[in-house]
């Protein structure tokens, strides 16, 4: 039996007047990875955040794993990994006290924490403040500390912004594995080619609204685009 | 939303909206003149000891004001609900208003009645505080990131500052009257046995009451309105 | 709770900030009202319960600024938000860091003032200890809460002092007054009712930072 993970009805949310989403229904199921594409201000971000119990709606309902986000208390947070723009991590720490900061929050194992820089590639690293890592090992961590406590659920907002070739095969390397295991994913992302291979399903979000959700196999650039582009009648 | 609904009945807007105004003027214009030419001067402060009048109705609304944003903004935090918000807002204007006709008032009787514009003592200083509580709540509200925001600082320090007035009182008064005091203060009902004082100081309680409910009242409204004003905008937006 | 506690305790031995500014302006403050009173005068000692208190409460307003400003570098209040604890947790520990960091600027600031004021070390100098952890106990408790507030707002700097220092005057008064009064030779069992209004200011406080911290931070 495949659980909802993410159910959003009516979702609407407002900042002063605008609406970064306006009454955006979506089921995300358990284990299934998810590539959101839209153009800049389309609501992606803001999507994420109220998935990931950083925003409250404005409007409508938000569902993760069958509870509903506005009586949620810890406990749900439990099960999300985020990652997003910002990193969460303190600039004068290193990344090893970081994440050990994160697994005590979380309690989690501080086994955990070792095995984690170990596979982000962050050894070296490991004990010189974040302020001085490059934006790609930072991101890398930011992902360790999404990954720290076995989340159910990962939220990523442009996972791949800003890095170099070597930090993004890292990264697609290990959100592989993350889905090998049975995490549901939801990103969003403007590399469609990278997404749509990460990704078995794609939305495409416009103004607030959702104008597209299918196989990922079936968009292309042109399509995307294409589909930014579209007015509402009237 | 049913509060709104229930004001929203034509009758009560009516009264409101028209006859509420008029009610204010002639409780003002009534009170002025018992003031001024109905009552007897009091026997020892002369005549200036007229402002009293004008001193303590408004001093009496501007603590009931606080408690007031204070409970309005503990159900908005609480429940949510637009209309709390503009009664929180609504109230702490109004309470800014009385708290400084006080603090204007009070010195200029002082002055030739005490020989001073001021003294530290419970009462005063308790009220320059609250003034000072009423406008860092105004100021948050305005600087604060979004409206919303902005409503819910205002409330957190709305509910903070209510309970902290009583608490300031009580620390003020204990430290005045351990130095003895500079001035021997004579505020309240001391000396005031003729009923045509007693007269003129109901109906001036009568009046400041009017004219606050009215400006509450505005104030209520103009927000209202500000707010219809707002939904309209977004539908806007979300049709283009 | 502890977890935060200690990181924020790492940060401050990493960059010693907090301290620097505490130190600072406490240490400023002392010099400039120590000049502004008439060193030769006799009334000298009946300015040092204030003088004191005002290098509390202005480093106080910068420390506890500061703890919020640090957590908006790569939003990590918000990835502290995403933790799956209580936000008064959140908030206890906050606080309770500013209330050890405020305590420890003591450790340079309370001789110094005894220096100042020609005070010598004595039972009464413990009894102002005292009323120096309850006053900057309630200090804190109100600040964090406002300072999460104000750090989100225009004109910070600003924001948190106009804010906090009408609601913080209980601590203001009953500081200064105990404090004279112990400083004055007066025990304990004399300024009980000052203690009282200070433990009861604590309490207060730290219960309504508790209950609406939540609303403070979020968005």
């Amino acid at each position: 039996m495949h659980e909802a993970a993410i159910r959003a009805e009516q979702l609407t949310r407002r900042f002063g007047v605008v609406a970064a989403l306006n009454a955006v229904d979506l089921t995300v199921l358990t284990g299934e990875a998810v590539a959101i594409f839209g153009p800049n201000g389309a609501g992606k971000t803001t999507l994420l955040r109220v998935c990931g119990t950083l925003l409250r709606p404005s409007a409508g309902r938000v569902h993760l794993f069958g509870e509903d986000l506005r009586g949620a208390g810890a406990a749900v947070r439990r099960r999300l990994g985020v990652l997003s723009h910002q990193s969460f991590l303190y600039p004068d720490l290193t990344p090893t006290e970081n994440l050990e900061f994160y697994a005590r929050m979380y309690r989690v194992d501080a086994a955990r924490v070792a095995e984690l820089i170990d596979r982000t590639g962050l050894a070296g690293w490991a004990h010189r403040p974040v302020r001085t890592l490059s934006r790609g090992l930072e991101q890398r961590c930011a992902l360790a500390r999404a990954l720290l406590h076995h989340p159910d659920l990962l939220l990523l907002d442009e996972p791949f912004s800003g890095l170099d070739v070597e930090a993004v095969q890292q990264i697609e390397t290990l959100l592989g594995e993350e889905r090998r295991r049975g995490v549901t994913m939801m990103l969003t992302t403007h590399d469609v080619e990278r997404g749509a291979a990460l990704c078995e399903r794609a939305l495409v979000l416009a103004r607030g609204q959702l104008r597209w959700d299918g196989p990922s196999a079936d968009l292309s650039r042109e399509r995307v685009e294409g589909l930014f582009q579209i007015r509402r009648a009237g | 939303m049913s509060d709104d609904e229930s004001i929203r009945s034509t009758g009560f807007r009516h009264i409101a909206n028209d006859v509420l105004p008029m009610v204010v003027l002639a409780a003002m214009i009534a009170a002025l003149w018992a003031v001024f030419l109905y009552v007897p001067s009091e026997a020892d402060q002369g005549v200036v000891q007229r402002i009293f009048y004008f001193h303590l109705p408004p001093a009496i609304g501007t603590f009931v004001m606080i408690f007031l944003v204070a409970i309005a903004s503990a159900v908005y935090l609480w429940r949510g609900g637009v209309f709390w918000d503009r009664l929180a807002q609504a109230s702490a204007e109004v309470g800014l208003l009385f708290c400084s006709i006080v603090l204007t008032v009070g010195p200029i009787w002082a002055k030739p009645i005490w020989g001073t514009w001021w003294t530290w003592d419970a009462r005063l200083t308790t009220t320059l505080i609250l003034w000072m509580i009423y406008v860092a709540y105004l100021v948050v509200r305005a600087w604060a990131p979004s409206r919303e925001q902005g409503a819910r600082y205002a409330a957190i320090l709305g509910i903070v500052g209510a309970i902290d007035v009583p608490i300031v009182q009580r620390s003020v008064y204990w430290w005045r009257t351990i130095h003895p005091a500079v001035l021997v203060t004579r505020e309240g009902g001391h000396g005031l046995q003729d009923p045509r004082m007693q007269f003129t100081l109901i109906l001036c309680f009568i009046a400041f009451f009017l004219l606050g409910a009215w400006l509450l009242w505005v104030r209520l409204e103009s927000g209202r309105v500000h707010d219809e004003a707002e939904a309209l905008r977004m539908r806007l937006a979300d049709a283009r | 709770m502890l977890a935060i506690l200690l990181k924020d305790y790492l940060i401050e031995l990493r960059t010693k900030e907090t301290l620097a500014a505490l130190l600072t302006l406490g240490v400023l403050t002392l010099l400039v009202l120590s000049f502004a009173f008439d060193p030769t005068s006799e009334l000298r000692p009946l300015a040092a319960p204030g003088t004191l208190w005002a290098a509390v409460v202005f480093s106080g307003v910068l420390a506890v600024n500061r703890s919020f400003l640090a957590e908006r570098d790569n939003a990590c209040l918000q990835g502290l938000l995403l933790c799956p604890i209580d936000r008064g947790t959140i908030y206890l520990a906050k606080a309770a860091a500013n209330f050890l960091f405020m305590l420890a600027a003591q450790v340079v600031l309370l001789p110094l003032f005894m220096v100042f004021f020609n005070l010598t070390p004595s039972g009464a100098l413990f009894r102002v200890c005292l009323v120096l952890v309850l006053g900057i106990l309630g200090f804190a408790a109100a600040g964090t809460l406002f300072a999460a507030m104000s750090v989100r707002t225009r004109a910070r700097e600003v924001m948190l002092p106009l804010l906090l220092l009408p609601i913080v005057m209980p601590v203001l008064i009953g500081g200064v007054v105990a404090s004279g009064a112990v400083l004055a030779g007066k025990g304990l069992g004399e300024v009980q009712q000052w203690m009282q209004l200070l433990v009861v200011y604590d309490v207060v406080l730290l219960v309504v930072g508790w209950l609406a911290f939540e609303y403070a931070v979020e968005e």
